[in-house]
């Protein structure tokens, strides 16, 4: 059901935040072919009116009670931190410039 | 060779307890026995020494000072990569986690540091558990110690690899498709994935986290229980757990009794496209249940040749998901931040360099999959695929207490041999995957070497939810029934590795 172009793969690795290099690009495409036209097998199972299943145990709602506790301090919580500035993630700027 | 590596955690656990030898003398000896043949199998991306000699210098005054201590104090552990240990890296094979310490550890990490194991160090890994070979590590495969041209399984061939090398009688694995049971299966070694919920993932960094499981590997049926008892449990932090008691494995590991159970070799993942070395082995474990008192039948499900393709849409949709995380931005590695990029441009940079062809290849297939248009012929469509494969489970647990099946198609391939062929790495899968849809526990242990390559295979057994006391049960009687065959553990015929 499935081919997939470069322009196709760009397309999913710009919305998945990956700068794939443009001599890449082919590459992907056809090992993805491959792959979807094998995973396309699920469409032949015989699933009318068989609900879908998300998850092999069946819970909701699971809640601890609402206590204060013990958590990591700045310090920890920004230790593994690229860059760090005043106490907080640095981050490369947000909005372009006009 | 010192005589300490080749013994069990439960030898090291009588030798230790009477005080025979010292928790410092075994770490010594398996970090020896690292440091001679590591350079050749690459099991540890991180051998933490001095850490681990220290953790066993404590174990030994305790000891001394007539403090009672948990059953496997001072045995030494390979820990897979991928869970959280506090100031010690932790990569998931991966570069875009290079160098990173955790500020914390995994429960796994700390019921360990509880029970007084020492772990001696981090073990190699496809990247964030993509793989069925470790080819995908970003620091390099691991090697097989039956033969170093090949490869030790995957995802977790280091914790496999550093058993049948002798590096550590106990590891962790986790197991989201047979990451656990097929590194042990070309391995000669044990492992068991335990039932969804079974043992906490807090602290495990997630691949998809509808399927991730982690659980104990060793050498023999019974080590792998006692390490299974430690680890398994409810945990508040991790809200998918599971409270209920946790199984009587270890009483099930001594037990090892299969007579009037009844138990069922599934037959759409028992025989067409395995090896026949394999298929051989496996008869003939199937000869050797039967003669022990079980009563074995072919059982079918149906449905099970669709759940490698559903599998294979799930899991790269929750992993696009999962390592959405790593984005530079709060752990581990940032490129292009030079004042000349937006943060858009830093995540595709960072990710574009830190993660391998693997990982891109299923973060896009799941991108692809969860796209609108695609979302329900792919994503949908897998979801109610795995509720078929439940149902398929249900309804032949309600014939038989156990199902049986080969782990592995075939015995460990040549290093480089599918690296380039991406389905055919995947089909590996085939037999361990049908559990991980379900929830369900299993186990691979060793059933001899196929005739044709001297490798080792492997035999799966599945069991309920729950249930995971049924497979040492039946493991237990296999392996003992095959020891007395055996003369010796399989792992005796393996090549010595020469130390470096």
């Amino acid at each position: 059901m499935s081919a997939i172009s470069r322009d196709d793969v760009q397309h999913l690795a710009s919305l998945a935040r990956i700068d794939i290099p443009s001599e890449q690009l082919d590459h992907y495409a056809a090992q993805l072919g491959v792959i979807l036209d094998a995973v396309a097998q699920v469409s032949a199972a015989p699933t009318d009116d068989v609900p879908a299943m998300s998850h092999p145990v069946p819970m909701v709602n699971v809640f601890r009670t609402d206590e204060p506790r013990e958590s990591l301090t700045a310090d920890e919580a920004l230790s593994g931190a690229p860059a760090v500035e005043d106490d907080r993630f640095r981050v490369p700027r947000i909005l372009d410039e006009d | 060779m010192s005589e300490l590596i080749t013994k069990s955690a439960a030898e090291l656990s009588s030798l230790l307890g009477t005080g025979e030898v010292s928790a410092v003398e075994v770490a010594t000896a398996h970090l020896d026995r690292i440091e001679q043949v590591d350079s050749q199998v690459h099991a540890f991306l991180h051998v933490n020494r001095d850490g681990a000699l220290a953790d066993a210098a404590r174990i030994d005054e305790q000891r001394a000072g007539g403090e009672q201590l948990p059953l496997l104090a001072g045995v030494p552990l390979g820990l897979k990569d991928i869970l959280a240990t506090k100031g010690v890296p932790t990569t998931c094979g991966s570069k875009i986690l290079e160098g990173w310490k955790p500020p914390y550890d995994a429960t796994v990490v700390k019921k360990l540091r509880e029970a007084g194991i020492v772990v001696l160090g981090k073990t190699n890994m496809d990247e964030f558990a993509m793989g069925s070979s470790t080819e995908h590590s970003a620091y390099g495969p691991t090697k097989n110690p039956w033969d170093l041209t090949r490869i030790p399984g995957g995802s977790g061939g280091g914790s496999s690899a550093c058993l049948a090398a002798f590096e550590a009688p106990l590891a962790i694995g986790t197991d989201t498709g047979g990451s656990i049971r097929q590194p042990a299966a070309v391995t000669g070694t044990v492992g068991v994935k335990p039932t969804y919920g079974g043992v906490s993932r807090y602290g495990v960094v997630a691949l998809a986290s509808s399927l991730d499981q982690v659980g104990p590997c060793a050498r023999t049926v019974l080590d792998t229980a006692l390490l299974h008892s430690v680890i398994a449990g409810h945990d508040v932090m991790d809200s998918t757990s599971i409270d209920a008691p946790v199984p009587a494995v270890v009483e099930s590991a001594k037990r090892g009794d299969v007579k009037g159970m009844t138990i069922g070799v599934v037959k759409e993942i028992s025989g067409e496209g395995f090896q026949a070395g394999v298929k051989q082995r496996f008869d003939e474990a199937v000869a050797i249940l039967e003669s022990l008192g079980a009563n074995v039948v072919e059982v079918s499900c149906p449905n099970f040749p669709y759940a490698l393709a559903a599998y294979y849409l799930i899991l790269p949709s929750e992993c696009s998901s999962n390592l959405a995380k790593f984005d530079g931005i709060r752990f581990g590695l940032r490129v292009g931040d030079d004042g000349n990029h937006s943060v858009e441009q830093v995540m595709s940079m960072t990710r574009a360099a830190g993660f391998g062809d693997e990982v891109i290849r299923r973060i896009v297939l799941g991108t692809y999959a969860l796209s609108a248009g695609y979302y329900d012929a792919y994503y949908g469509q897998a979801q109610k695929v795995r509720t078929l494969i439940a149902r398929d489970f249900a309804a032949a647990f309600e014939k038989v207490d156990v199902l049986i099946s080969p782990t592995a198609p075939t015995t460990a391939f040549k290093i480089g041999e599918k690296l380039d062929d991406p389905l055919a790495m995947y089909l590996n899968d085939v037999a361990t995957i049908p559990l991980n849809l379900a929830g369900l526990p299993g186990m691979s242990l060793p059933i001899g070497l196929a005739t044709e390559d001297s490798l080792p295979v492997g035999l799966q057994i599945m069991a309920p939810a729950m249930a995971d006391d049924r497979l040492y049960n039946v493991g237990a009687a296999l392996e003992r029934a095959l020891l007395e065959q055996w003369g010796a553990p399989l792992l005796s015929k393996a090549p010595q590795l020469v130390g470096a």
